[in-house]
């Protein structure tokens, strides 16, 4: 009993940062349709430009993360205004296509610049330190500011949304978006902006991974199957559904890691099946597009 | 303030404006008829930038803008009511009207003198939009172009759908819309309502101007004719 708890636990734990992964692809989707299949490889890029800050500076990674945000905030924004923006229109492969590119593009240029090795970001006594909660429950103390940081974005992204302006044109664009310009909204400037976000949120997703694992540069892909998975269970378009989503995930995969070190990974992908079977709209749908 | 030369507009191969002369002086309320297809709506979307012609065909207040995006066309103070109204559905009715201001235009359109003109819409701010009866949607579609404090408010048919009564109430606030000199076109399917509203006509069909003329002075009989082409 107490194992399954344990279990349960930590992977709710270990489902904030898969929180902060999937946070941006719900963001891109719900604004602009946009499903950026180099969305893992741009959070592994993200956990590289950690890597390079880190070994030129020798700081904690946690103080490298707000220039790792700024950085990529401004290559969403870039890429998005000067690329994918131009492939935008009533086909959906085009930015299917292209973003598929950049995947290989991006794992190449990584395997090029930083070699196969498995890097990682160590944070010094952060990564060891816990606390007791009884005789056989620990809680790690980063696991704990991931899943804390993942509560804080996704609350801070989802007030961004619900009470700026900037959320206004966010949410108009998204329902309509030729009557967002005929109300004066600058739509592709709002759509960069949305990828900008993203890729801030990608980027605390991408540091925090490298300092509780290590990685390589082919670690892309998994890190997308992930994102999609929790957007998936939780609903598209619901900023806390894909919240819950991942904290699902998460704990799904705590319980499979109970059973074999060869089952979390397996559990995770088979709860997604079963939310794609049963409940195709995802478990917190709000019910709306 | 408007003038609208010799436009041609096209959906890819398909012609559906030929040559199109079209004018609207400052204060002027200016209704726009014609059949299903005729043009009205292809000509609206060719003056907001919807789509787009060659530059010089359309002239804003001396300003060429046939080839200007619409939001910057929004910003230079022309606004449009769509037809269907295209309230943003997951807004509130308070944040449609907001979403008007994104042109960032001042004057004297705000929130409150939105809910002065359709008092309706006040109690009713925090619903959303679509949860409002269709006279009431109209109203925020009519408030959300205001918001942007336009120089000229284009109205696609907004009688569409709508009850007779509720189109009345509707058409009863126009003249204090265009009180301090805001120039209003008219696309209208009730010809009526159109010719009563409005100080010039213009009836179009197949793509062309079968007429235009000054409202009151037009008969009947003549814009029958025009109308259906007989």
């Amino acid at each position: 009993m107490q194992e399954l708890f344990n279990a349960i636990l930590q992977g709710a734990l270990s489902g904030g940062v898969y929180a902060l992964f999937a946070l941006g692809l719900s963001l891109t989707y719900g604004v602009m349709r946009l499903v950026n299949i180099a969305h893992g490889d741009f959070i592994a890029l993200a956990a590289y430009i950690a890597v390079s800050i880190v070994a030129n500076t020798g700081i904690n990674p946690l103080w490298a993360l707000p220039a790792v945000v700024v950085l990529m905030f401004v290559i969403g924004y870039l890429l998005q205004r000067y690329l994918l923006n131009q492939t935008l229109g009533s086909d959906i492969l085009p930015p299917l296509l292209v973003t598929f590119g950049m995947s290989i593009i991006l794992q190449n240029g990584l395997l090029e610049f930083y070699s196969a090795d498995a890097q990682s970001l160590q944070a010094g006594p952060l990564t060891t330190a816990s606390f007791s909660l009884t005789q056989d429950i620990s809680i790690g103390a980063l696991p704990l500011l991931i899943f804390s940081v993942a509560v804080m974005t996704t609350l801070a992204v989802s007030l961004l949304f619900k009470k700026t302006p900037l959320g206004l044109a966010l949410r108009a664009t998204s329902d309509d978006f030729d009557t967002a310009q005929l109300v004066g909204i600058k739509h592709f400037h709002v759509y960069a902006v949305a990828m900008g976000i993203a890729f801030a949120v990608m980027a605390i997703g991408g540091v925090f991974m490298g300092m509780r694992s290590s990685f390589a540069p082919d670690v892309g892909p998994s890190l997308l199957i992930f994102s999609f998975e929790a957007v998936v269970i939780g609903g598209m378009g619901s900023l806390w559904g894909t919240f819950a989503g991942a904290i699902l995930l998460g704990v799904a995969q705590g319980l499979g890691y109970m059973i074999g070190p060869g089952w979390g990974v397996l559990t995770g992908h088979l709860v997604f099946l079963l939310v794609l079977l049963f409940k195709p709209e995802g478990l917190f749908s709000r019910g709306h597009k | 303030m408007l003038t609208v030369k010799q436009l041609t507009a096209f959906y890819g191969d398909f012609q559906a404006l030929f040559g199109i002369d079209f004018t609207l002086e400052h204060g002027e309320c200016v209704a726009i008829i014609g059949a299903n297809g005729a043009g009205k709506s292809t000509l609206l979307k060719t003056i907001c930038g919807q789509i787009r012609v060659p530059a010089d065909a359309i002239a804003f207040e001396g300003r060429p803008i046939g080839s200007t995006s619409t939001d910057r066309i929004t910003e230079m103070g022309i606004a449009m009511v769509p037809e269907g109204r295209r309230l943003f559905a997951s807004l509130t009715v308070e944040e449609n009207l907001l979403s008007g201001r994104f042109s960032k235009r001042t004057g004297k359109w705000n929130l409150d003198t939105v809910y002065q003109l359709f008092p309706d819409l006040l109690e009713r701010r925090h619903h959303l939009a679509t949860q409002l009866s269709g006279g009431q949607q109209q109203m925020v579609a009519i408030g959300r172009a205001l918001m942007s404090n336009p120089k000229l408010l284009i109205c696609d048919e907004i009688s569409l759908g709508l009850a007779p009564i509720v189109v009345k109430g509707i058409y009863a606030a126009l003249p204090g819309i265009m009180a301090d000199g805001l120039s209003v076109i008219l696309v209208e399917q009730d010809v009526d309502m159109a010719q009563r509203m409005s100080n010039r006509l213009y009836c179009l069909m197949h793509g062309k101007v079968a007429l235009e003329g000054v409202s009151e002075q037009l008969t009947r009989q003549q814009i029958s004719a025009a109308y259906f082409g007989v």
